[in-house]
């Protein structure tokens, strides 16, 4: 295969710097989680914390076929989600460190990033609990006449609870527009899907409620963004739900206290082989869309963007004891 | 001026007219609409308003709560419905875990006022039809949750409710839709959802209750009345936020205090106000608080078993007595 235009891939509606963007918001996220990691290790950061590194391509090319107007939902590993929106990493790196700078103001830390400037209404921790909320927000957008769409993306952990089956029927019983994006990296927690979900591809399940749905290659970004961009167009005319299968895998264990018992080190060999970073870069070089330099100078530039985030975290002051109580209540209280 | 309306009545003139008010108010549950509600609150809403604002849905509480949650998160006014509160059980991840904490987990960068209409009481209905779990939600930082007694308070905390910008519990009881009572006339007639209310003013004891309880509060300080015990009736209305200041002001005046719920004694609301009052006016106690609750037992179905079950005007009676040292000190209900 070999580029026809120099800065295009055959076949990508994607301009060279929409293509390097993808690379370098990869790029970030991963960094931003090994820097988190490391951090972590230093005590900077408690609690739990789900690093996203070897996911990245799902998020980025998920972010990038999105309108700006959609609705996002995700479960708790919501880092790189929120990098990919284009969120500042320093506020999502002071959020990590519990500083008042944090995206929710240290009140959430890993779990709880949201944005509601972008409509990033949360990334939320009880597995399966945020797809309601997804298919509420698509009822609100069909409700109002938008055309926007309610993104949700969860695990294939989620596949298996209650909540996932009420908000599909719901979605698919209504009609509304929304995009269930299932980021299946084969373990819930340290459970093998085989050992949890009765049918081992996620996607089949979207056809109990005759949703149309369909597998991906997570690893592939610009898989990611294709098949995303045309769901979203089939929810955004009116056609209901879609339902998405992106494989992919987590390199790290589910939460910094993992000690990945249930798992070998040839099978974490195995899918660092098809690592999602490394095979856009190869394309990208390949089809002559950037050089090794150009490339480097944006490893560089993301290099530098976490140290400063980190920087600004540790410096950043704690939240205001005085604002504890704050925000428990919108309206007023005055009795005791 | 006023006039006299039922309590169901005064509930569905505060959903008209707040579905009237504001394009954004919809109503979703199951049986809501072709059924007609199955405590016919909302009867003839579906062709008043049709199916988009009407919205029957399948059997599935967890998916109603959360898909208002995400309907109020993306602009709307959802006023869901959970047919008895039973059935909340099935939603409580949604109540507890999502709709009362993305107001203070994101930083206040939202609201989810979602009003939650569900209705408590038992009728030979059984262990898991008879059940009353005020106390689960009145826990719970970040929900308000209001217990009306009264048709005035039915119509006006129901339209506080939708227009306030927090999640609301709005619990019902089936045993009182058809009481009557006086409603101030006008659509600007909304109530703040929080405060208690004297409704019998008294000096001998004080009786706290709300829902039915209310009721029979008042029917034993009318009886206890005609032998010169004058107690002070208080209606609750609101259970979160907790109006104490309203109770201690009445127990620093009486000495003496019974709480009626028709809730299991252990671990209920009786037992938090209790507790609440003795910490401001331990002084001011001449008797024990006395609570007045059902028996813990799962609700048998005979109608004389469940009788002795759940709280009636004679058992308060005795416990203000009690409270009087006019008869023994005995628990009440165990």
């Amino acid at each position: 295969m070999t580029s026809t235009v120099d800065g295009q891939l055959p076949g990508v509606a994607l301009t060279k710097s929409e293509l390097l963007e993808m690379y370098r918001l990869m790029v970030l996220i991963r960094r931003f989680e090994e820097v988190a990691a490391e951090q972590y290790a230093l005590g900077k950061i408690a609690g739990f914390l789900h690093l996203y590194i070897g996911e990245e391509a799902v998020a980025v090319g998920a972010i990038r076929a999105m309108d700006p107007e959609d609705h996002l939902v995700t479960h708790y590993r919501d880092h790189g989600y929120a990098l990919a929106l284009g969120l500042e990493p320093r506020r999502c790196m002071a959020e990590l460190f519990g500083k008042a700078t944090g995206l929710v103001g240290g009140r959430g830390g890993s779990m709880h990033f949201a944005d509601a400037s972008k409509h990033f209404w949360g990334g939320y921790a009880i597995v399966a609990g945020l797809l309601p909320i997804a298919a509420g927000l698509g009822l609100a957008s069909k409700y109002l006449n938008q055309r926007r769409v309610a993104v949700a993306v969860f695990g294939d952990g989620a596949t298996n609870n209650g909540a996932f089956h009420e908000a599909l029927n719901f979605a698919a019983l209504w009609k509304l527009p929304v995009l269930f994006l299932c980021e299946n990296n084969q373990y819930g927690m340290g459970t093998a899907v085989s050992h949890a979900s009765a049918v081992r591809e996620m996607y089949r399940k979207a056809c109990a409620y005759d949703i149309p749905a369909e597998q991906v290659d997570g690893q592939d970004v610009l898989a990611v963004y294709e098949v995303t961009k045309r769901a979203l167009e089939h929810c955004r005319n009116g056609n209901g739900p879609y339902f998405i299968e992106a494989l992919t895998y987590r390199y790290r264990g589910h939460s910094m206290a993992d000690p990945e018992t249930y798992r070998s080190k040839e099978e974490v060999e195995e899918w660092r082989r098809r690592d999602p970073i490394v095979l856009f870069r190869q394309k990208l070089l390949a089809h002559n869309v950037a050089t090794e330099e150009e490339l480097a100078t944006l490893d560089r530039a993301v290099e530098e963007a976490v140290a400063e985030a980190v920087r600004f975290a540790d410096e950043s002051p704690e939240p205001d004891p005085a604002t504890l109580t704050q925000y428990v209540y919108a309206d007023p209280i005055t009795v005791h | 001026m006023a006039r006299e309306l039922t309590y169901r009545d005064a509930l569905r003139e505060a959903l008209r007219e707040e579905m009237y008010r504001d394009e954004r108010v919809f109503l979703m549950g199951e049986d809501i609409g072709a059924y007609g509600g199955s405590y016919a609150v909302t009867r003839g809403f579906l062709q008043e308003f049709g199916p988009e604002r009407v919205r029957d849905t399948p059997i599935a509480e967890l998916g109603i709560v959360g898909l208002g949650v995400g309907a109020a998160i993306g602009g709307l006014r959802p006023v869901v419905e959970l047919m008895t509160i039973n059935f909340a059980l099935l939603a409580m991840d949604q109540i507890v875990n999502h709709l009362a904490k993305i107001y203070y987990m994101f930083n206040g960068q939202f609201t989810a006022p979602v009003v939650v209409r569900t209705v408590e009481g038992f009728g030979q209905l059984a262990a898991t039809h008879s059940q009353f779990f005020e106390n689960y939600f009145a826990y719970v930082p970040g929900l308000r949750v209001v217990a009306p007694a009264v048709p005035k308070d039915a119509k006006g905390l129901l339209k506080g409710a939708i227009r306030g910008n927090d999640p609301v519990i709005f619990i019902e009881h089936s045993l009182i839709y058809r009481n009557r009572g006086e409603v101030p006339d006008g659509e600007d007639f909304v109530l703040p959802l929080e405060g208690a209310e004297v409704r019998r003013e008294g000096r001998d004891v004080t009786i706290v209750s709300w829902l039915r309880g209310y009721y029979l509060a008042l029917g034993a300080a009318e009886e206890l009345a005609r032998e010169g015990i004058e107690c002070e009736v208080i209606d609750l209305r609101v259970l979160r936020p907790l109006d104490i200041e309203t109770i201690v002001r009445s127990v620093q005046k009486t000495n003496r205090l019974v709480i009626v719920e028709e809730g299991w004694k252990s671990f209920g609301v009786g037992a938090e106000i209790a507790a609440s009052v003795q910490e401001r006016a331990i002084d001011y106690l001449d008797a024990p608080i006395l609570r007045v609750a059902s028996v813990e037992v799962p609700m048998p179905y005979a109608r004389n078993l469940e009788r002795l079950v759940v709280p009636n005007k004679d058992k308060v009676i005795e416990a203000v007595r009690a409270a009087l040292y006019q008869r023994a000190l005995v628990p009440v209900a165990r």
